[in-house]
């Protein structure tokens, strides 16, 4: 009765989620702004096609690879959608998660069952980990690899080992503890966020909208 | 710091908007943009990535731009743009990249790498780091008419001779006519083909035009350097002459670049909007074929065709289907390559590295993409849209051995089909 991690698992459900909630939307807004503040100057050409459908469309669009280029780094594509598949599943479809959102905003939605949650968060996992391979070997990626891009890769995964270790009491842990252990690893995500290249999982529509307006005025592909 | 810096620096910040600092922020060094160059894929260097090319804007972008990169200046940590990485950077920003856009149309966050390189050469040359072909090119250009000087004469000779060719009056300076042709030094250089062709065709569809003595070169050689004043100034005259002669439409010619420059760039650089409209030459001969003032005798080419998009025209242009609907007309042996249209392989030399002796060695490895989608196809012809593309090809392919391959003009090609 007496958990002694009782305390960290109140302490991480209650003040420390108030703390990373604040800082993560509070951050994400500040990081928006900061990059829509920036405007764009006004484009005097006439178009050609139309700028403001297809850059919404290439928001969706941009999401499938070209014909050809997963042959040229099968790693790199196969695991990144994997990866973002089984990261999403498991965030966004295992009960708890759903009822953690109900209880913050009001919206729910049906869940998924557990064996498929769970088999989408390992395989996210081992993406993770093909991910971090090819960076680790490739030259173009481990060029590019900065000590930012190895902290979002970590910080993505740990939620999503933390949370199938604490579900199912791998190696006979004790529950509370590891869900603590858990919420805290994605409350270190949420801190983060604004500050790292997990920013992208916002910007990105930002990116794929100017790339396809600024292409799509040219009646040109995107 | 020095004056030249502190002015490269400062053309570079002006080209910073919510666009950039969107690209900048979701960049998760995927690496996947190497995957789509050619300098990358021929060499296998990773320094060619398209992203690791514009390493000072983004540090600029980070120091300057974003809360956690000024913080860290603040405290000294920020790793500053200075001289020296502008010049180690000098070779990717100019020599290694042809503008071409491939990465841009592959980025899975949706980054425009090409155009951002486009808008860090606008500080690197401001900073006195852009080759020494283009800044001559821009002087030559600025107080000539063309970037090889003075071409005025040449035109006028090159029209006399189309006159002779043709039979067919070519008035110079005419107002009030529907087109305005311009031309790129290339065309001019090369022989009177191009405006023989364009005066036939002309003629057949029943439009009149002229070209001005004042505006008809089309190339910008400021776009390629990364240099709005040149740029604007070459545009202007072009705006200038058009709307002096109160032409309907200007027509951009078989040059890539300019179709950039005078088309997409042009009304910003002057910060209005045109009052005529601005059409590459395989647009306008597209609505004759729809409008049926390009009629053709009915022969065909039996050679064996391929065509080349080239980069600015099509991936980056939206001009794709055009040229085919043409080619179909006249030839009957036509063969697309592998990734031809969007994703065509650019020919190596746009974007001012054919005219940069210092790239001569990194663009003829680079054409070995080129070269690969050619030889799949094993054509006897290539026809492309483009004069830079054009004289690339000739030169990379006789360097390869390969030059029994014929490269032809669209354009031209059309006038030689032209029905009786």
């Amino acid at each position: 009765m007496n958990n002694p991690y009782f305390d960290f698992l109140m302490w991480v459900r209650g003040p420390g989620f108030n703390i990373a909630l604040v800082i993560l939307v509070a951050g994400l807004l500040l990081r928006v702004i900061e990059i829509l503040l920036l405007g764009r100057k006004r484009d005097f050409a006439k178009p050609k096609g139309n700028p403001v459908g297809q850059g919404i469309r290439t928001i969706f669009t941009r999401s499938v690879a070209r014909k050809g280029m997963v042959r040229e780094a099968p790693v790199t594509y196969v695991a990144g959608y994997v990866f973002h598949l089984g990261f999403f599943i498991a965030f966004l479809f295992l009960g708890a998660h759903i009822a953690l959102v109900k209880s913050l905003i009001g919206l729910s939605w049906p869940d998924f069952n557990k064996a498929l949650v769970e088999s989408a968060a390992a395989l996210a996992v081992i993406a993770a980990i093909a991910l971090g391979y090819t960076r680790a070997t490739d030259p173009v990626r481990r060029a590019l690899t900065k000590f930012d891009d190895w902290l979002v890769l970590t910080l993505s995964v740990l939620p999503l080992v933390t949370g199938y270790i604490a579900v199912n009491r791998v190696f006979g842990v004790d529950a509370t503890l590891w869900m603590a252990i858990h919420i805290l690893t994605a409350e270190a995500l949420m801190v983060a966020f604004p500050f790292t290249k997990l920013m992208h999982a916002v910007t990105f529509a930002l990116a794929r909208y100017y790339n396809g307006s600024i292409q799509g005025r040219k009646g040109a592909e995107s | 710091m020095t004056a030249t810096l502190e002015r490269g620096l400062s053309a570079l910040r002006e080209q910073i908007d919510a666009p950039v600092a969107s690209f900048f922020t979701s960049c998760v060094s995927c690496g996947l943009c190497a995957e789509a160059c050619l300098f990358y894929k021929e060499t296998g260097d990773p320094k060619y990535t398209p992203i690791h090319k514009l390493e000072p804007m983004r540090r600029m972008w980070e120091n300057e731009f974003t809360l956690i990169g000024r913080v860290k200046s603040m405290l000294g940590l920020g790793k500053p743009v200075d001289d020296a990485l502008l010049t180690e950077w000098e070779t990717l920003v100019y020599d290694s990249c042809t503008l071409c856009g491939r990465c841009t149309l592959i980025c899975p966050v949706g980054n425009d790498i090409a155009l951002m390189v486009r808008k860090l050469r606008e500080g690197m040359s401001a900073s006195g780091h852009g080759p020494v072909e283009l800044n001559a090119a821009a002087v030559r250009h600025t107080e000539g008419t063309s970037p090889m000087g003075n071409l005025s004469k040449a035109l006028e000779a090159r029209v006399k001779q189309a006159e002779a060719l043709t039979g067919l009056d070519i008035a110079l300076d005419k107002e009030g006519v529907d087109y305005l042709l311009l031309l790129s030094s290339h065309e001019i250089a090369a022989g009177p083909e191009m405006i023989e062709a364009v005066a036939k065709i002309m003629d057949k569809a029943g439009k009149s035009w002229t070209i001005s003595t004042e505006g008809f070169e089309a190339t910008n050689v400021g776009i390629q350097l990364g240099n709005r004043d040149v740029a604007a100034n070459l545009v202007s005259r072009i705006v200038n002459a058009a709307e002096k002669l109160k032409v309907k439409t200007v027509i951009s010619p078989e040059c890539g670049h300019a179709f950039q420059a005078v088309r997409w760039e042009g009304p910003n650089l002057i910060g209005r909007e045109y009052k005529f409209e601005v059409r590459h030459i395989i647009e306008v001969l597209d609505q004759f074929r729809a409008e049926g003032l390009l009629k053709v005798n009915g022969e065909k080419d039996h050679a064996k065709i391929t065509f080349h998009d080239p980069c600015q025209v099509a991936r980056r242009g939206g001009v794709i289907q055009e040229p085919r609907n043409l080619l179909n007309l006249v030839a009957d042996n036509f063969v697309e390559t592998d990734n031809a249209g969007a994703m065509n392989w650019c020919c190596s030399g746009g974007g001012g590295v054919g005219a940069n002796q210092r790239a001569n060695e990194i663009q003829e490895k680079a054409f070995g993409r080129k070269k690969k989608q050619i030889q799949a196809v094993g054509p006897d012809k290539i026809v492309t849209m483009c004069s830079f593309c054009h004289t690339t090809l000739e030169d990379q392919l006789e360097i390869n051995n390969m030059d029994d391959i014929e490269v032809a003009s669209l354009t031209e090609m059309m006038a030689e089909y032209l029905a009786e």
